[in-house]
């Protein structure tokens, strides 16, 4: 269906488009819509980053100790913590979406509540991967 | 297509600040979008300060105070002032909601007041909903039948009546259509929150005999599928309406009819 014009003024102006982002109160809901959408669009980055480091390790010693190199960077730590926590906040927020997909979860407490356990959830998880991955190498380097 | 910032006639410049009536002790500024079609100017927002002592205590009461006292030149719809209408739909401290039933004490001050987000402006608080009407038109909401009539009315039992509660309430104010930045992006093909629980009324009324083509009709990834379920709609709807649990149940009737 094409969209409706608004009719000109007498004067022949344009109508001017009422403010919309610029003016509208956060909701929690919506900000996290926008934060799944980045986290999406950061999982891109960070599979290029997966696939350079299962490229290298397959390439041989040399092309593996320029991904080691670069992941023991503070840069590259912070690279793949940002990746870690957007592959698993756009993990629960799919999940979340499902739920709400199978029309559980829609009353107003409920889908805050799922909305904020999204967000703890994925700081959580993130966490304790790292703490995790930080033991497995027996500590910090 | 996503859009950040106003385009060049739409962006908003700092107005007058409306004289204070003499003798007022008790008074409340609020901030209000102005657009004059016939001034050449941009978008402004003007400031009045309200005597509370003089004013009701709504946000409309404000308004009418207003436009009564101090400026009447200001623009706005209004109609029932008890929230059946929807006519004074707008943007209020954030949010969308009816003016004539939110309280001005519920709002952080200054007050501030805007059109309906994103569309355009008939003048000052008055936006254009031509488009938002025809969406509704679109989804053909009447009574469609195939069988013939029957002789005295279409009966329903008091069950199936129960599955319209929660839709029938709506008042097709915009509140929720216009909170929606999928709206905002693709209002010329996404329908729209109120659009699709007026659509949804229909598909679970238990008279109606067009459901698979209702159905058919919103099978479309955008007049349907744009709902990200960004939950903006609900939280704005004055009625206390779920537009966004009423979309959920179009999508998954579509998917149930496939298995």
């Amino acid at each position: 269906m094409a969209e409706l014009k608004a009719e000109p003024t007498a004067g022949g102006r344009p109508r001017p488009i009422s403010p919309h982002l610029q003016i509208y109160r956060p909701m929690l809901t919506m900000v996290m819509s926008i934060v799944h959408r980045i986290t999406g669009a950061a999982l891109y980055f960070g599979t290029l980053l997966l696939a350079w480091w299962l490229i290298s390790a397959a390439s041989g010693p040399n092309a593996y100790a320029n991904v080691e190199w670069f992941m023991d960077t503070l840069v590259g730590r912070v690279v793949l913590f940002g990746y870690t926590w957007s592959l698993l906040h756009h993990t629960l927020g799919g999940i979340r979406h499902l739920i709400w997909d199978t029309l559980h979860g829609l009353e107003p407490a409920d889908r805050e509540m799922l909305t904020v356990a999204t967000l703890v959830g994925s700081i959580a998880l993130t966490v304790v991967v790292w703490v995790i991955g930080y033991l497995a190498m027996g500590g910090p380097r | 297509m996503v859009e950040i910032t106003l385009p060049k006639n739409s962006r908003v410049t700092e107005g007058k600040t409306w004289p204070r009536t003499s003798h007022a002790t008790n008074l409340t500024e609020f901030k209000i979008y102005r657009w004059n079609p016939d001034d050449g100017a941009n978008p402004h927002i003007d400031t009045y300060y309200v005597d509370r002592d003089d004013c009701g205590p709504m946000v409309l009461d404000a308004l009418i105070w207003i436009k009564n006292n101090v400026d009447p030149t200001l623009t706005f719809r209004r109609s029932c002032r008890e929230g059946v209408c929807g006519s004074c739909a707008m943007n209020i401290d954030g949010t969308n909601t009816l003016a004539c039933t939110k309280a001005i004490d519920d709002n952080k001050t200054p007050l501030k007041v805007y059109p309906l987000p994103h569309q355009p402006v008939v003048k000052d608080l008055v936006p254009d909903l031509k488009n938002f009407y025809a969406q509704y038109a679109s989804i053909e909401p009447w009574l469609h039948t195939v069988t013939p009539a029957p002789e005295k009315e279409w009966k329903q039992s008091h069950e199936d009546r129960t599955k319209l509660d929660g839709m029938y309430e709506c008042i097709l104010c915009a509140c929720c259509s216009t909170s929606c930045p999928s709206y905002w992006w693709n209002s010329d093909r996404y329908l729209g929150p109120a659009a699709l629980l007026q659509a949804n009324r229909w598909v679970q009324d238990s008279r109606d005999e067009a459901t698979g083509e209702r159905l058919d009709n919103l099978e479309d990834p955008f007049r349907l599928y744009r709902c990200h379920t960004i939950m903006n709609c609900s939280k704005a709807c004055p009625k206390g309406l779920n537009p966004a649990k009423e979309i959920a149940t179009l999508k998954k009737a579509l998917v149930d009819r496939q298995v």
